[in-house]
């Protein structure tokens, strides 16, 4: 009972979380800064007493959008604009721009010219894998912090920085927890639900989202693995949050056990280590953490990032879930397609017209992948 | 140009024989260090372009697309890794095999996962030249940082050749890419008579020179003679279009399987599309290089070309050449293969709504013609063109 009351938390965060931020808001004041991409240095925003949440591309109709962008646009960068044109969200005070892909980074220009709100574009690498571009990341870091304390008059000082990264890395270390638990006993909570905490936890006051998190935490831990014999599945791709794709799963006698989704382990994955300059110590969890395909770090670092998971979760098929659009994804695809198969492992691709709707198409191919394990 | 290009492929067949090095290098990519080096550059993009106009991009994107690659990603990344698979190609044998891989993101990301896809099929090293995007500001880290990436490039040719850097032939190659450069802005500039002596078709195909081989005494040699011609037919006011009328900017790249079609279509009412954004690309800037230092300068100007500024930039630009070339409509190619130039065309519109032209949007590909409606495309142009005469009159 308890366990059920503690999730409803998550559930309704997710479900309606510009309605919880702006509650937030109500209630306590803090500036909201909204961000595009999961490489946004939350610490430094925190430590700035600012409050960040993720821009979740919750409208599903893109009628305001569509006299920006062309509908060969995918739909998380045309919803994201359409939730920062519609009024949706109306309590927004900022907005950070991490530099991603080519259509996030258009639409960075689009939101300047057309959405009131503060601004900020953080010019990062494109490539991690050289001293240069690591030296680089941590003075763009350097430079958001400076732009953060001057747009809102504050000193961000090195003791909240330490406050707020260690904040941070209590809280990835809790969704992290909950991700092994799931994948060890899969049955101790549904897919859905698990999808829900890290969404709402995107969006929630950090301090909040530590206390709920502990306690669901808690009663998990109680529960007795009991040895589940479903056919374990890995989500590969950008954003799945849908909760209908894990009740697909489920009711095919398979779970989610693990994904590298950015909804998902990508925005907790990797911890912040201790160092004496607090912007690299930020900058190098980015640097080696999942990368995004929009970035590089080598050029086999999604497979062999993806055939580990699959070793260490020992997954019996993975589900891409692809954004249509979404070039750095998808270009990524046939290659890694190629390596399962030298390793013997299943897969299926679905193509999402838009990350928040499903459809018969991907109701079905999904139950062909679970069908023929 | 053809027999030129036609060496210049040759060669690049037979490097290995004149024991020379072949790198593919992205069209904004900085090539001059690899001309200063004696290595063959190779421009996948400048190929994609001989598919597209060679009328083959639909099918080898196809192709592309059943080896698992989305109908919605760029079809010059499929044509090359169709081509470099099948070997089908206007150029005989295709595209020799790269030995080394310089991208510059400079003008997407997409190259940056086109690049990857080839490093590991060819199992050659790759290099990134990063160039940080620059939506209002190019910052003194950035400036560092590309400036820094200059040299790392020069170690990283240094060790894939065994040889050490030439830096007094890079002088002159840095000299002779810059004379370049100041040249085919003036064959650019010459559109700005009226009637133009070129249209943007004739600069879509004299640009191949300035893409592939700037920082080489034959691209100097060729534009000065071009540049000669089109001189000769200002001052007989020879048009490129037959009794001239309407003056058109296009915006994006060239939809290179329909070049002939739309230049007759638009010549059918008199107009010359007699400037636009693509081919500037590669004098746009000539201010931001020090003739001196050309090492020391193109980071930042590989750094500020058009597809890496904001939108609004973007625009402003657009402005000037509306006035330069004293236009009297725009139209923007929606190019579904490249979202960098296409995303934000919208908002360029308000942008210039002060100009007070007409502007047409055609939706199409640069290489894909299962992407291109005909009769859809030549009624909008129709009906473009009748708002732009009945303004005239």
């Amino acid at each position: 009972m308890k366990k059920e009351n503690n999730l409803q938390v998550f559930r309704d965060i997710a479900r309606e979380p510009y309605a919880y931020l702006r509650q937030l808001k109500q209630k306590t004041g803090k500036v909201m800064v909204g961000s595009t991409c999961t490489y946004t240095p939350e610490e430094i925003l925190l430590a700035a007493g600012l409050h960040p949440f993720r821009i979740f591309a919750q409208s599903k109709e893109f009628s305001l959008a569509d006299a920006h962008l062309q509908a060969y646009g995918c739909s998380m960068v045309r919803g994201m604009l359409e939730d920062g044109l519609s009024g949706d969200l109306d309590f927004l005070d900022a907005v950070v721009f991490p530099h991603a892909c080519d259509s996030i980074q258009r639409l960075s220009d689009i939101w300047r010219l057309n959405v009131k709100s503060l601004h900020f574009d953080v010019l990062l690498p494109v490539k991690l894998d050289s001293e240069l571009s690591k030296s680089y990341f941590v003075k763009v870091l350097g430079r958001f912090k400076k732009e953060v304390e001057e747009a809102f008059s504050v000193e961000i000082s090195d003791a909240n920085l330490r406050k707020s990264i260690a904040l941070m890395n209590r809280l990835r270390t809790l969704l992290s927890t909950l991700y092994e638990l799931r994948s060890q006993s899969p049955e101790i909570i549904g897919g859905s639900d698990l999808t829900a905490v890290v969404k709402a936890v995107m969006v929630m006051d950090k301090e909040e989202a530590e206390k709920q998190l502990q306690a669901l935490v808690d009663v998990l831990k109680q529960k007795q693995p009991s040895g589940s014999a479903k056919k374990r599945i890995l989500i590969s791709g950008s954003v799945c949050s849908h909760p209908d794709i894990y009740h697909i799963i489920e009711n095919k006698n398979a779970v989610v056990v693990w994904d590298d989704l950015c909804s998902g382990t990508r925005y907790f994955e990797g911890l912040i280590e201790q160092e004496e300059d607090l912007m690299a110590a930020i900058a190098h969890r980015f640097t080696e953490r999942y990368v995004c395909p929009a970035k590089h770090l080598g050029v086999k670092f999604q497979m062999e990032n993806l055939k580990k998971l699959i070793l260490e979760h020992r997954v019996d098929a993975v589900l891409f879930m692809l954004l249509k659009f979404c070039e750095p994804f998808s270009f990524d695809f046939p290659d890694i397609k190629n390596e399962l198969e030298k390793m013997g492992v299943r897969y299926i691709m679905v193509e999402m017209d838009q990350h928040n709707k499903i459809d018969e198409q991907m109701r079905t191919r999904i139950d062909t992948l679970l069908e023929i394990l | 140009m053809k027999r030129i290009m036609r060496r210049y492929y040759t060669e690049a067949k037979y490097a290995k024989l004149l024991g020379k090095k072949i790198a593919w290098i992205t069209s904004g990519g900085p090539v001059e260090p690899l001309i200063a080096m004696n290595i063959i550059p190779i421009y996948p993009e400048n190929h994609g372009a001989m598919i597209g106009a060679s009328k083959l991009g639909g099918k080898m994107s196809e192709f592309a697309e059943g080896l698992g690659y989305s109908q919605d990603v760029c079809s010059y990344v499929k044509d090359d890794i169709t081509s470099s698979i099948t070997k089908e190609s206007p150029v005989p044998g295709g595209l020799p095999e790269p030995d080394m891989l310089i991208c510059s993101n400079n003008i997407c990301g997409t190259v940056l996962k086109w690049y990857e896809i080839q490093a590991r099929k060819f199992n050659v090293p790759l290099f990134i030249y990063d160039t940080p995007f620059v939506h209002t500001e190019f910052t003194d880290e950035a400036r560092e940082y590309v400036n820094e990436q200059t040299k790392e490039y020069i170690r990283f040719l240094e060790k894939h050749t065994g040889k050490k850097f030439n830096y007094k032939k890079m002088k002159k190659v840095g000299h002779l890419s810059l004379e370049a450069m100041r040249l085919w802005k003036a064959v650019l500039d010459t559109a700005a008579h009226k009637p133009s002596p070129l249209t943007a078709f004739d600069a879509f195909f004299h640009l191949a020179l300035i893409v592939t081989l700037r920082g080489k005494k034959v691209v100097v040699r060729y534009y000065k003679t071009l540049l000669k011609e089109l001189n000769e037919r200002t001052a007989h006011n020879i048009g490129a279009v037959d009794n001239e009328k309407y003056r058109l900017l296009w915006d994006n790249l060239p939809i290179w399987f329909r070049m002939r079609w739309l230049s007759d279509k638009f010549a059918s009412h008199q107009a010359a599309l007699v400037a636009d954004t693509y081919t500037q690309a590669w004098c746009g800037v000539i201010d931001l290089i020090d003739e001196n230092d050309f090492l020391g300068t193109m980071g930042e100007a590989y750094t500020r070309i058009h597809l890496n500024v904001g939108v609004d930039q973007m625009a402003d630009t657009i402005k000037t050449f509306i006035k330069q070339y004293d236009v009297d409509g725009l139209v923007m190619h929606s190019n579904r293969s490249c979202k960098p130039y296409s995303f934000g065309q919208y908002d360029i519109q308000k942008l210039i709504r002060e100009m007070d032209i007409p502007v047409l949007m055609i939706e199409a590909d640069m290489t894909d013609d299962r992407k291109f409606s005909e009769s859809q495309v030549e009624t909008r142009i129709d009906a473009f063109m009748e708002v732009i005469k009945q303004r005239r009159k």
